[in-house]
């Protein structure tokens, strides 16, 4: 029977730096009376997601989005500040144990075991989870076999590579055959090779009937993997579907990113005329060029009305940049700023 | 409680210790064996100190020995564990309260203090004798005094593990262990402090103390001591004291 993740208006506010991973978020102060303000770091602020049993689910985001922060409060290493989260009936914060065993963790930055060797560090997870010898020995076999490590499994990882690690973490967190699998930035540093082979893992995974929870900053990763993403930007929800519906909701679809010498105040409403211009705005200038940002539902074909459109109006246009449809213009279109920011 | 989840982290710090059991063993007894020989043999010896030392620095000796790797076996692999390779979270993720992972680690601290104690007591007496008057009296009472002193080390290993930054390490060493050593009451029974009053009370919150004292009442009652209560109620105060505080600091450090 597959198992849900639910988390309700989670807000997380760190007095102090946030752990490793979930670094970034933005500094707000608060005025004590009579007292020195102190920095307090808001990551979540009033974040609820609804994770279907059995589906593969992105949270998709720029650093410091909390989505580290958002792990962590699933996985019990991040006490909320306020708010609720559970893993299918189980509330997080009231039934650890009975949570942790349903849940599997791949951390952002390899924390393995450094006084075990690979086989070690798989044996002993099981047996943390209680599980007999002879069940463990077969499931890290296979698992050491699935992820190509077999070769290494009696070596100290101490010495392994980061691809490496990271298959050796995913292969940890399956070991007891956990309902939910949380994966925070699976693929980062990882060679297309080792990623590729990551995504058909978890897509086999996915077929047995798990959940799988993901935080990427990677486009193209949140694209192929998941059946439903939520983009999260300052801690809290800013779009949630599948990403053909996030895609559609892009107006236009395609995104021109423009930039113009000596651009005039009324170029913007100008472009704005144009036929198949959904929406122009004003972007980044520069001190000899300013931006705009155009959606409209041709790309390449628009260049040359832009262009006569800019020389018309005294301007000059100096560079053009063309994307079809994709999630990274939804988060731009979403927030003003490019999710690798 | 989830006992074979605490089994098997037990079994983890075993097996982890008997891997480094080299590096263990001359961590924690080259020293003390120096320093048995150089001062209860070539000193002894020599004249320059008289043979009954011999049996005065035994108890001192394993006190040391038991505090030093009780510490130093829960403070290091939490500093390290906790700041840099972030390895105990595969633990934190087990299916256990975070306290018991904390207990776990105090048990294990414990369990390798005893060997220590254990071990350096033939070591030493091989390097020492003859000479050595020393004889166990009150076998229960000694093994109440080593456990208690066992469970200190391996707190005060716990509360100090989550609370130094892996860049004070050095620091540690140099602020707290070492005057904790010198002013231990290691070398010297707490008597011979009389003719320094001020120092003499100071040093009575040093849970070293009574380690050495509380030994040295056990296994050289000839030589003066601090009274087996006093030497009881203050371990039992130490052990509590620095397992509340360590138990705080590991649930500050193991959820943000």
């Amino acid at each position: 029977m597959a198992v849900g993740v639910r988390t309700q208006d989670l807000r997380k506010v760190y007095n102090s730096s946030p752990p490793l991973g979930a670094a970034g978020g933005f500094i707000a102060r608060t005025d004590a009376k009579g007292k020195q303000p102190k920095a307090q770091i808001p990551a979540l602020d009033g974040l609820s997601l609804e994770i279907l049993p059995g589906e593969i689910f992105g949270l998709l985001g720029p650093n410091g989005a909390g989505k580290s922060t958002t792990v962590g409060v699933l996985t019990t290493r991040v006490r909320p500040t306020s708010g609720q989260a559970w893993i299918g009936k189980h509330d997080v914060w009231k039934e650890q144990a009975l949570v942790k065993h349903l849940i599997g963790v791949v951390p952002q930055r390899p924390n393995l075991d450094f006084s075990l060797t690979a086989r070690e560090i798989l044996i002993f997870h099981a047996a943390y989870f209680g599980i007999g010898s002879k069940l463990r020995n077969d499931r890290a076999d296979a698992l050491l076999e699935k992820f190509k490590l077999t070769e290494r499994a009696d070596q100290m990882v101490r010495g392994f590579s980061g691809g490496m690690m990271q298959r050796l973490s995913i292969a940890r967190a399956m070991m007891h055959d956990p309902q939910v699998l949380f994966l925070d930035e699976p693929s980062a540093g990882l060679d297309p090779q080792t990623r590729i082979l990551l995504w058909e893992i978890i897509r086999e995974y996915h077929q047995a009937g798990k959940t799988v929870l993901l935080t990427t900053h990677n486009m193209e990763e949140a694209d192929a993997l998941c059946q439903r993403l939520a983009i999260i930007d300052h801690g809290h929800g800013i779009a949630l579907g599948t990403p053909a519906q996030l895609k559609a909701s892009i107006p236009g679809g395609f995104l021109l990113r423009l930039r113009f010498k000596n651009q005039t105040p009324d170029l913007l409403q100008h472009l704005q005329s144009l036929p198949g211009v959904r929406e122009a705005r004003a972007s980044d200038s520069t001190e000899d060029s300013t931006g705009a940002d155009v959606y409209a539902d041709r790309g390449g074909s628009l260049i040359s009305e832009i262009a006569n459109l800019a020389a018309n109006s005294g301007s000059e246009l100096s560079d053009v940049h063309i994307s079809e449809p994709s999630l990274e213009n939804l988060f731009l279109h979403h927030t003003g700023r490019s999710l690798r920011d | 409680m989830n006992w074979k989840t605490f089994g098997a982290m037990l079994a983890r710090d075993a097996h982890v210790a008997r891997r480094n059991a080299i590096q263990l063993f001359l961590q924690t007894f080259l020293q003390p064996l120096l320093f048995v020989f150089v001062f209860g043999r070539v000193m002894v010896s020599s004249g320059y100190m008289p043979p009954a030392y011999k049996s005065l620095l035994l108890p001192g000796i394993i006190a040391i020995s038991m505090v030093f790797t009780g510490i130093w076996a829960v403070a290091m692999p939490l500093i390290a564990e906790f700041q840099w390779t972030r390895e105990i979270e595969d633990r934190l993720l087990a299916p256990i309260g975070v306290g018991w992972i904390a207990i776990e680690k105090v048990i294990a601290g414990m369990l390798q203090a005893l060997v220590a104690g254990l071990i350096v007591i033939p070591l030493a007496w091989l390097v020492l004798r003859p000479g050595v008057d020393i004889s166990i009296h009150a076998p229960w009472t000694f093994a109440v005094i080593i456990i208690l002193v066992a469970t200190f080390s391996a707190c005060g290993g716990l509360a100090l593990g989550c609370s130094i930054n892996q860049q004070h390490i050095g620091l540690m060493f140099g602020m707290v262990i070492t005057p904790m050593i010198f002013f231990g009451c290691t070398y010297y029974p707490w008597s011979a402090l009389k003719t320094f009053p001020i120092l003499q009370k100071a040093v009575l919150i040093n849970p070293l103390v009574y380690a050495s004292e509380g030994l040295r009442a056990t296994l050289v009652p000839q030589f003066p001591h601090l009274p087996i209560a006093a030497v009881l109620i203050a371990l039992l105060f130490f052990d509590v004291l620095l397992l509340v505080a360590g138990l705080r600091q590991f649930e500050k450090k193991a959820v943000s």
